[in-house]
């Protein structure tokens, strides 16, 4: 019982988060969602393993999570250098 | 009983922990003001509900699994939303500020 309020409430949170990718004026606010995303299917994959008894989903949320990770830093790499293509702020050698 | 009313409460605030700061990501004005929202899920809501079922599992290896997953958030989502941080910065997303910006005074 306790688990699925904790479900139900990371899937409204989810819907959220996906609402403001749909609307999210610059992409960064879209990479935000998706980061955010990422972090309540973690939680999403360790409750539903409570949910059915079957704690072995941690190790799905593990994998998950260090995809999410190297997925954003990239993400965020190619639009910081990629799109505009000036060094910015940061100075030489970047 | 002492243990399954503690996680109920850690279950419960860290849902709701996690709707508040889905909330701000909707209704906040600025990229900047939502990111700090979003950490919101990131710390606190992640934190209670990993908790709750911590204080469920008891001392068996689904804890262990727990506190990586935990420990994972704990050093990953900082440096995602630095980085994000970061990149907006340097491609020129100016902040929303509560009055306008003054100019530099001369010396």
């Amino acid at each position: 019982m306790m688990f699925a309020a904790a479900a139900i409430a990371l899937l409204v949170t989810l819907a959220m988060a996906l609402a403001r990718a749909a609307l999210g004026p610059t992409v960064f606010d879209r990479v935000q969602a998706a980061n955010t995303v990422g972090t309540i299917a973690m939680l999403l994959l360790s409750v539903l393993g409570f949910l059915n008894g079957r704690p072995e989903f941690l190790d799905l949320a593990i994998v998950y999570g260090l995809l999410n990770v190297i997925g954003t830093i990239a993400v965020l790499k190619y639009f910081r250098r990629g799109d505009l293509g000036d060094a910015g702020l940061e100075g030489e050698g970047r | 009983m002492v243990l399954s009313i503690a996680s109920w409460l850690c279950l419960v605030s860290g849902g709701l922990f996690c709707v508040v700061g889905a909330l701000g990501m909707l209704r906040m004005p600025d990229f900047y003001t939502r990111m700090h929202a979003a950490s919101v899920i990131e710390t606190l809501g992640a934190g209670l509900i990993l908790l709750g079922l911590m204080l469920q599992a008891g001392p068996t290896l689904v804890t262990v699994k727990l506190l990586f997953v935990g420990l994972l958030i704990f050093f990953a989502s900082p440096t995602a939303t630095h980085a994000l941080a970061r990149a907006a910065l340097v491609r020129g997303l100016k902040p929303l500020l509560a009055e306008p910006e003054r100019e530099p005074s001369k010396p």
